[in-house]
């Protein structure tokens, strides 16, 4: 198997090696990719959509049906860890470990067994257990909600620096990923709860879809935002910036839940007990 | 010589591209381990990104975002080309969303026959 | 100025790639896969996009390498190639 793949990819890599003679030149501004159309989105960015960052005006207005599909596409693959690795736990484990918080010590409880009377003092642990840091606690207590901050300058800023709809919801998801690895899976799923999730990456296609239908009621075609200036009461080309606001805002929101509910199936392979 | 010269060293990001997407192939077929597989995938979907991205570099330009309304006059050369950029985050979503999908397909994989090595499984469904 | 920045980049890109294949502790292939996505994000960010780098950043390095290891937690860490 080895020396066939071998032989393929040297083949591929020769192939490869000769097409590249027709390229263009590294950093060449003649190159057929910078000539056709780019040359009216880097000069028409602006003026028409009131947006400095050209990269977000071409992704949310000028291609905003490729965004569309993206956002469904993260939100189906969302659903289809879901549908592969979900199983609903009917039978207790075999034996749970909690943790006394007074005295930091570990007691097991077999099948059968019950919690004793002042079990508010115990706190459930999981089976593959390390021993309670402090430090990453009180690290994770401060530094999360920062980081959320962080992700809505992140979105809230798209038009005027490097950003977006995408990174910022990215972030978002890290945040709670990072309060899931310094404390339980336990309580980070009884804070943001498997239907928060599902109900909000399907809000966020939602809002997507919805701003294009509303352009749509309003006379115009689909995902034309300048048919939303009389609805905000502007001008047409801050319309295009507002509406590129409400679609990145969609993304984000459905992004971040997407990377939440797949990092929930995947540490607890589906049972949602016990993560990483 | 000066056009072997010309070839091999104006194009030096197109080598790049060519070696990584050969090692991304070649993991994907021949490694044994299904998490090495998955990460030959995600070899060669970046090595495509980089591809694009490259194409889109121009010389002496600057990055894609104008200066606003107050700023000078927009010219097409002095900004690099945003396209490839746009269709390059679509291409990075994608792809996360696609190692996702394929982590959740190995776990499956490791809960039905307790391994990830394709040998294993392989003899493992032959004995069935 | 700029050449030499892209091929630093671009070998420690490779050599990051060809590692992650080829370590036998499915933990730090994860590790350096995120390693990987984190080069190739200044590789681009040098060649001028600076969103692709940043999602990069947040996605690749970030997002990916948690999933990767948290597949691996819930398999066998060690392989045979």
């Amino acid at each position: 198997m080895k020396s066939i793949a071998l032989t393929v990819v040297l083949i591929l890599g020769c192939l490869l090696v000769y097409v590249a003679q027709e390229f263009p030149g590294f950093g060449d501004p003649g190159a057929p990719a910078n000539v056709h159309v780019s040359p009216f989105y880097i000069e028409n960015a602006m003026r028409d959509t009131a947006v400095p960052n050209m990269v977000t005006a071409i992704l949310a207005d000028y291609r905003g049906f490729d965004t569309l599909f993206e956002t469904s596409v993260i939100f189906t693959a969302g659903l289809a860890c879901f549908f592969l690795l979900r199983v609903i736990r009917r039978r207790a484990p075999e034996s749970r470990l909690y943790r006394h918080i007074p005295t930091d010590l570990t007691i097991r409880i077999e099948k059968g067994g019950r919690l004793p009377a002042s079990s508010a003092e115990f706190q459930r642990i999981d089976s593959v257990w390390v021993p309670y840091d402090l430090i990453i606690h009180m690290t994770g207590r401060l530094i999360v909600p920062f980081i959320q901050l962080f992700a809505l300058y992140v979105i809230a800023h798209g038009h005027y620096s490097p950003g977006g709809g995408f990174q910022g919801g990215v972030i978002l998801g890290a945040a709670v990923i990072l309060f899931a690895l310094c404390n339980n899976l336990r309580m980070t799923v009884r804070r943001f709860s498997e239907r928060t999730n599902a109900l909000l990456c399907s809000l966020g296609v939602i809002i997507y879809a919805g701003t294009g239908v509303m352009c749509m009621l309003l006379g115009s075609n689909f995902l034309d935002y300048g048919a939303l200036a009389g609805l905000l009461g502007v001008d047409r080309i801050m319309a295009r910036s507002h509406g590129i606001m409400m679609v990145e805002i969609g993304v984000a929101i459905a992004v971040n839940a997407v990377m939440v509910w797949i990092y929930y199936n995947l540490s607890s392979v589906g049972r949602q007990d016990e993560g990483l | 010589m000066d056009a072997l010269l010309s070839f091999v060293i104006a194009k030096y990001n197109y080598w790049v591209v060519v070696l990584l997407i050969m090692i991304g192939l070649y993991a994907m077929i021949a490694k044994n381990n299904l998490v090495k597989k998955i990460i030959g995938m995600n070899i060669f979907q970046t090595a495509i990104i980089l591809f694009y991205i490259s194409i889109g570099a121009k010389k002496g330009a600057t990055i894609p975002i104008t200066f606003g309304e107050h700023g000078p006059p927009v010219a097409a050369a002095d900004f690099i080309n945003p396209l490839p950029h746009v269709l390059m985050l679509t291409a990075i979503v994608v792809s996360v969303a696609t190692l996702g999908v394929a982590l959740a397909l190995a776990l499956k994989v490791f809960r039905q026959y307790g391994t990830l090595e394709e040998d294993d499984i392989h003899s493992q469904i032959r004995k069935e | 100025m700029f050449w030499q920045i892209d091929l630093l980049i671009s070998t420690l890109v490779i050599i990051c790639g060809i590692g992650a294949l080829t370590v036998k502790d499915l933990l730090g292939a994860g590790i350096l896969f995120g390693a990987y996505s984190f080069m190739m994000c200044l590789l681009w960010a040098v060649m001028g996009a600076v969103d692709v780098a940043f999602t990069e950043a947040s996605v690749g390095a970030g997002v990916s390498t948690v999933f990767f290891i948290a597949a691996v937690f819930r398999t066998s860490r060690e392989t045979k190639d």
